[in-house]
Order: C-alpha cells, then sequence, then structure tokens
C-alpha cells in the first residue's frame, strides 16, 4: 500500500510541477473569462452601431407605422425620392440599405416580389428582422381582407403557462426545466472533457515510461497493477486540483470583471438569444421572475447531484483512463495511439451528442434510458438525466453495471498494460492485444 | 549445497513461442554468475522471471532457499540492459523515490545516497535533471539505484555497454567489491572478455534451453583439445614437420612474434605427452613458444552454440 502511495504522489508532483500544467491552470481562467468578456464587449459595441434604412414603397399598402424605429435600426420613408435615385445614395453610403416595394395586383405576388438593396451583405438577423416586419403587416392586410378583426385576434391572444409537478410534490416550470438542462450539461461536459485530457496524460505518462524505459525498473520494484493505479489516481489528483483551480479562479476573475467594466451578465446572455426569441426570454426574465431563478437554483437536487456527480466521475475516469493506461502500454509512441482511441473516443461523443439533445426533448426516452444504463456512456449521460429525477432503480442498475464494467475494465487493462509495457518495436495489433489477455 | 538462487524448471511460452524450455540453474552463494546466451536465447525472460515482472507457465523459483515471493523484490536490485530513467526528474529526487520503491525509510535511503554520491565524486548532479546528464553520468546514477538498497542478489543485463573504459573498470571494481561483501551477482552479456575478467560461475543458454553450466574453470577443463602452440627455430623445418606428423595431428599456426621459425598447432591424444613433445623439440632447434591453446569463453561460447544447432 505504500508503495502505490509512492506512485501516487511521484504521479501527482510529476503532472503538478509540469511548466504546461502551471501554465494551463493559471493562464486557462483568465483566457477564458478574458474571451468571455471580449465577446461581450464586442458584441454591445457592435450592436451600438446604428443602421440606417430607406424603403420605397410602389405599393402604397406601408407606412412608416409598419417600420417601427428600434436601438440600432432606423427607418426612412423615401417613397417619394424614387427607387433608381435611393438606389444611388445607399451606393454612396448615405444609408445602409434601401428596401423596395414594387406595386403588384394580389399580396401573395408582392410579397414575392419585394427587394432589398444595400453595399454589403446584411446580416441574418438584420433580415429576419425586416422580413418580420413585412410579413406581420401582409398577415394584418390579408386577415383584414377576410373581414377578421385584428383587435378581437389581439384579445384572443392569451398567455398559458402550465404548471408541471412530479409525484414529489414538487411544482417545475420551464425555467426550472432549462437549469435541469445546464446543470445537467455541465456535469456531462465537465466529465467528458476531464476524461479525455487526463486519459490522455495517464496514457502519455505510460508512453514516456515505456520510451525512457525505466518502466522495467520499477516494475521489479512493484507489481504493474500498482504502477497502473498510482499512475490513474495521481493523474485524476492533479487533474480535480486543476479544475478546482479553475472553478475559484473563473469565479474571482469574472466577479472582479463584471464589477469594473460593468457588464451585466443577464443582458450579456440575452444578446445571444437570436432577435425572434429575444422578446420571450425578456419576459422570463422580468424582475419577479429573477427572484424566481435564485429560488429554482436553489431547489435543484443539489446533494444527490454532487454525490453522483462525484460517482460517476470517479467511476468514468477510472473506466476510461485504465482503457489509456492500456493503449499507452501497447505502443512505442504517440502516433501509434490513433487506431485504439477512436474506439474510447466514439462513446464519449455519442453520449455528450445523446446528452445535448435526446435528453432535452425527452429525459426518459427509451435510448436515453438505455445509454444511461451502459457504463460507456452512462456517466455523461446519467448526469444529465439527474436533474430530472431518475427512478432509483434505473439508478441504482446504472451504478452498479457501471462498479462492475469498472473493476473488470481495470483488471483488463492491467492485463495488456503488464504485457504491453515490456514490449518494444512492433506496432501490437487488435489480434496481438487479444493474444497478450492470455500471457 | 549453498545456492541463493534455485531455478528449477522453469517454462515459459509466448501464444506459441517457447522462450525458456525446462531451463534448471543453481546460483551459488557469493558467486559472480555469468548468464550467457546469443541474442533471443531467453535470457530476459529467465531475468525477468526472477524479478517477477512475469511469472512461468510451470517451474519454481528459490531464493535462500524459500520459494520467491513478492516481497523479495526488495532484496534483489536489477540493472536492466535498456537503462532508463526519468528524464525530467531531478536526479537525486528519482534516486530517493526508486530506494523508496526498494522498501527504504526516506532517512536511509538519503544517507546511502550520499555514501554513494561521494564515493563517485557525483554530489553536484543531486539537482539536475536526468536529460543534462551525460549518457555515461546517468549510468552511473543507474548503477547506483540499482545497489543502493543493498540487495543479496544483484542482476546486471549489459552492465559495462555504455560506459567507456575508465568507467566501466570502476563499476567491475564496485561489482566485484558487492560480492565480496556477500553478494551474489547475476551478470548476463555478450562481451566475452569480461567474463573471463568478472565470472565464477557461467549458464548458457540457446534457443530456450540451458546447454551449459558450471564452474568457468570446469567448463574450460572440459573444452580443452589438448592443442599446444609451438614456435621453433630450427635449420631443417620441413623434416622437423613431417617427423611431427608421425605421431600428431599438426595444423598451420598463426600467431605473431618476432623471429620467423616453424610456427605449427600441435594436438596431442593426451595431455601429459606434453613433456614428450616438449623433449623433442629441443633436439630439433631453439623453442621460443610452447603454450596450451585453453579455449577462452568466447570460443566455449561459440563451440557450444555450433554443437547445439
Amino acid at each position: 500500500m505504500s508503495k502505490l502511495k509512492l506512485i501516487i504522489q511521484r504521479e501527482f508532483n510529476a503532472k503538478v510541477r509540469n511548466k504546461s500544467f502551471l501554465i494551463m491552470t493559471f493562464l486557462a481562467p483568465l483566457l477564458i473569462a478574458g474571451l468571455g468578456f471580449l465577446i461581450a464587449f464586442l458584441t454591445q459595441k457592435n450592436d451600438e452601431k446604428v443602421k440606417e434604412i430607406v424603403y420605397v414603397d410602389e405599393s402604397g399598402l406601408f407606412s412608416k407605422d409598419n417600420f417601427n424605429d428600434s436601438k440600432t435600426i432606423k427607418y426612412q420613408d423615401y417613397s417619394a425620392i424614387g427607387i433608381d435615385e435611393t438606389k444611388k445614395k445607399v451606393e454612396n453610403g448615405d444609408f445602409y440599405g434601401v428596401l423596395y416595394v414594387p406595386k403588384k395586383e394580389s399580396i401573395e405576388l408582392l410579397a414575392k416580389s419585394i427587394e432589398f438593396y444595400s453595399k454589403e451583405t446584411p446580416g441574418m438577423s438584420l433580415m429576419g428582422v425586416i422580413e418580420g416586419k413585412v410579413e406581420t403587416h401582409f398577415r394584418n392586410l390579408k386577415l383584414t381582407n377576410f373581414g377578421i378583426d385584428l383587435k378581437k385576434i389581439k384579445a384572443s391572444k392569451i398567455n398559458s403557462d402550465i404548471k408541471m409537478f412530479n409525484f414529489s410534490g414538487q411544482e417545475s416550470s420551464k425555467l426550472n426545466n432549462a437549469l435541469k438542462i445546464a446543470a445537467g450539461l455541465i456535469a456531462g461536459v465537465l466529465l467528458q472533457i476531464f476524461v479525455v485530457i487526463y486519459g490522455t496524460s495517464v496514457m502519455r505518462s505510460v508512453i514516456e515510461e515505456k520510451t525512457s524505459r525505466i518502466v522495467e525498473i520499477i516494475v521489479s520494484s512493484v507489481k504493474p497493477f500498482q504502477l497502473m493505479l498510482g499512475k490513474i489516481i495521481g493523474n485524476a489528483s492533479a487533474g480535480l486540483l486543476q479544475f478546482l483551480i479553475w472553478g475559484v479562479l473563473i469565479f474571482i476573475i469574472s466577479s472582479v470583471l463584471s464589477f469594473v467594466f460593468g457588464i451585466d451578465m443577464v443582458e450579456m446572455q440575452s444578446s445571444k438569444i437570436p432577435a425572434d426569441q429575444l422578446s420571450a426570454a425578456k419576459e422570463t426574465v422580468s424582475p419577479d421572475k429573477l427572484q424566481l431563478l435564485i429560488q429554482e437554483v436553489y431547489r435543484l437536487p443539489f446533494l444527490k447531484l454532487f454525490i453522483l456527480f462525484i460517482y460517476y466521475f470517479i467511476g468514468g475516469f477510472f473506466l476510461y483512463s485504465s482503457l489509456f493506461a492500456a493503449i499507452g502500454a501497447a505502443v512505442d509512441n504517440e502516433t501509434d495511439t490513433q487506431q485504439f482511441l477512436l474506439p474510447i473516443n466514439l462513446p464519449l461523443v455519442l453520449a455528450l451528442y445523446v446528452g445535448v439533445f435526446a435528453v432535452q426533448n425527452d429525459p426518459n426516452g427509451p435510448i436515453v434510458t438505455i445509454l444511461s444504463m451502459i457504463p460507456f456512456t452512462s456517466p455523461i449521460v446519467m448526469l444529465m438525466r439527474v436533474p430530472f429525477g431518475v427512478p432509483w432503480y434505473e439508478l441504482a442498475i446504472s451504478m452498479a453495471l457501471l462498479l462492475v464494467t469498472f473493476v473488470f475494465m481495470v483488471w483488463f487493462s492491467a492485463k495488456i498494460y503488464r504485457v504491453g509495457i515490456l514490449m518494444y518495436g512492433k506496432k501490437p495489433t487488435y489480434k496481438d492485444l487479444y493474444k497478450w489477455l492470455k500471457y | 549445497m549453498n545456492n541463493l538462487l534455485e531455478i528449477k524448471n522453469i517454462v515459459k511460452t509466448y501464444g506459441d513461442f517457447t522462450a525458456l524450455n525446462d531451463v534448471s540453474i543453481s546460483i551459488p552463494k557469493g558467486s559472480v554468475f555469468g548468464l550467457l546466451g546469443p541474442n533471443g536465447a531467453g535470457k530476459t525472460s529467465l531475468i525477468r522471471i526472477i524479478n517477477q515482472i512475469t511469472m512461468p507457465d510451470s517451474g519454481e523459483v528459490y531464493l535462500d532457499g524459500e520459494p520467491l515471493a513478492p516481497k523479495d523484490v526488495d532484496y534483489i536490485g536489477y540493472m536492466p540492459e535498456e537503462r532508463g530513467l526519468y528524464k525530467n526528474m531531478k536526479v537525486g529526487e528519482q534516486a530517493l523515490y526508486l530506494a523508496q520503491l526498494k522498501g527504504l525509510s526516506k532517512r536511509e535511503a538519503k544517507k546511502r545516497l550520499k555514501y554513494w554520491f561521494d564515493k563517485f565524486d557525483i554530489s553536484a548532479w543531486w539537482d539536475k535533471k536526468i536529460e543534462e546528464l551525460s549518457k555515461g553520468m546517468a549510468q552511473k546514477i543507474q548503477f547506483i539505484v540499482t545497489v543502493m538498497h543493498k540487495p543479496k542478489l544483484l542482476i546486471f543485463d549489459e552492465p559495462f555497454s555504455g560506459f567507456d573504459p575508465i568507467n566501466a573498470k570502476l563499476i567491475a571494481k564496485e561489482i566485484l567489491q558487492l560480492r565480496d561483501e556477500g553478494a551474489t551477482i547475476i551478470f548476463s552479456t555478450h562481451r566475452m572478455e569480461s567474463v573471463e575478467e568478472m565470472c565464477d560461475y557461467i549458464a548458457l543458454i540457446d534457443k530456450s534451453n540451458k546447454i551449459l553450466e558450471g564452474k568457468l574453470d570446469d567448463i574450460k577443463r572440459e573444452f580443452r583439445s589438448n592443442t599446444f602452440q609451438i614456435g621453433l627455430e630450427t635449420a631443417n623445418p620441413k623434416e622437423v614437420e613431417a617427423k611431427l606428423k608421425e605421431s600428431y595431428d599438426v595444423y598451420p599456426a598463426d600467431f605473431r612474434t618476432i623471429n620467423d621459425g616453424l610456427k605449427l598447432n600441435i594436438k596431442l591424444k593426451d595431455i601429459r605427452e606434453s613433456n614428450n613433445l616438449l623433449s623433442f623439440l629441443t633436439t630439433k632447434g631453439q623453442v621460443q613458444h610452447f603454450e596450451e591453446l585453453v579455449p577462452d569463453a568466447n570460443e566455449i561460447f561459440i563451440q557450444a552454440i555450433n554443437k547445439n544447432i
């Protein structure tokens, strides 16, 4: 046992004292926080530029009322000047662009023949806004033509907000759902990043010992299994430390930056949402709802989440990093690892995609449920499901399967590792690896 | 029998390939034991089994009369042929780590390291990284980490490769001193001149089988061919040679002397005939050279392996 401790200590120190680790640990949060604020800052500045748009309406169906100015887009009626003259003005750079509405017999025809001229290709969101305005107006015109009273339509609008309950008596809301998705997503993505970064690091460390040939000296003092386990635990501890530092640093830096620059986090987030969802989102984050948000955050099953997070985190990491160690032992240099890395990365990527798309749609759907059982995808997928509430027996099966597979995989990898670390020169095939299991 | 290590009927296969086929070797306590054999004969497989890095398919290894147990790794020091240390770890830190893995306490390891670093006059390297050292310097560190836990069994695989002659001599001296202090040494090599110099006993492994084992002097006696190399200053070489051919097998000899006389290899039927030969030669001229051709380890090696084909 004390030899295992020595190995863990050495692996941890070797990792932590490495210059690239120090740089990554302390620079990455600065970069991430800095980049985030740079993006927010630039987006804000970018949006502040006002675009002046003129329209030439020959159909006579539009008025200035249909083109309400917004903070960044201003409209002017140039119908009197005529399209040719206006185009020249746009070309000269007097305005950003001109919307040309010709005269047509019917609204349907007209809807297809409206044109927009500008010197540069306008952004998607700008065109979306203008199209939206035109479409709304046409729809209103048609509704009036059908003899429908627009006022009644307006009066018929009703906001329904279905309140959701589960049987533990908790009230949940859409907002709560969004939070659950976010919590699950963060946990899953963190796990995936961790497995890839630190799994690869375990693999590199094995390859390094192999190429520097010290491994033969080490295994004449300790069991290969101890060495492998020590490596995995040492790297995992270094990784957890790094994540912890990152978390603390990002929190500190973003607090400081947002205090200094006064960038409002809520506004920053909403600026990323496309224009048509913006109003809906704004509605959600009205002041009294903000309080609800905080309440909802506190209502997430934190303790349960945390415990499960640790369990799946450790289980998933051991499962994968033992495989990474086996791969490192099988090859002589990193370029040879490609063919073996693919089958490892595949389930990780699959889990993440399924997690992102399927869990959102139906956290208890059949595919999601199956993937949250299979040990190679369960750590990520299950972590994403947990905030929505998972039946206890599914959780139990998933955790048990992970435990069994994890023990089996460590044993399996140790067999390959034991033989592989002493094999030099030949790039092994899958068939060789199978043979090694029997040595 | 006072053997430190008894290897009994070891069989080791890798898939279809047999690396060791029923190999038994006894290694006497306090000896320098040469484990010889061509590349791929199975030496490294055997050494790994002694080090418990791999397990044999069948057969046993006894250390000091007891079956080899996991704790015994602390009593064995092993320097593999492919030397290796952590390249970006500091020398001192690394040596401490490896010593602790061999079961020394940190304090004890420090004390012994200081002794060796002083002895080799390399204390200044303590805080250097291995990648900053030359190959020969790294080899010295490697030697120290192999012997510092004072193991009763030391295994050196090609210990002199990579050393310049001066350092090779230094290491050879240290190895012999360790033997004199009671350690038993297994010495695996292709370099036969170092076998002559160092080994008391040898075993020869070829194609997974042990083909020779014993005290080096005994083996030499076994391989002697009763051949004498002679040099004779004589007026009538042709006649002397013809006369010799009547009673012995005579072959031309090629050795370097300052005289141009008759040079021959003469094979006797019995070693006791050597006096007769000498007295015959003295009657025919001036004897300048008279020497028994004792096979050196190199010849034994080649002969034994050729016989094994």
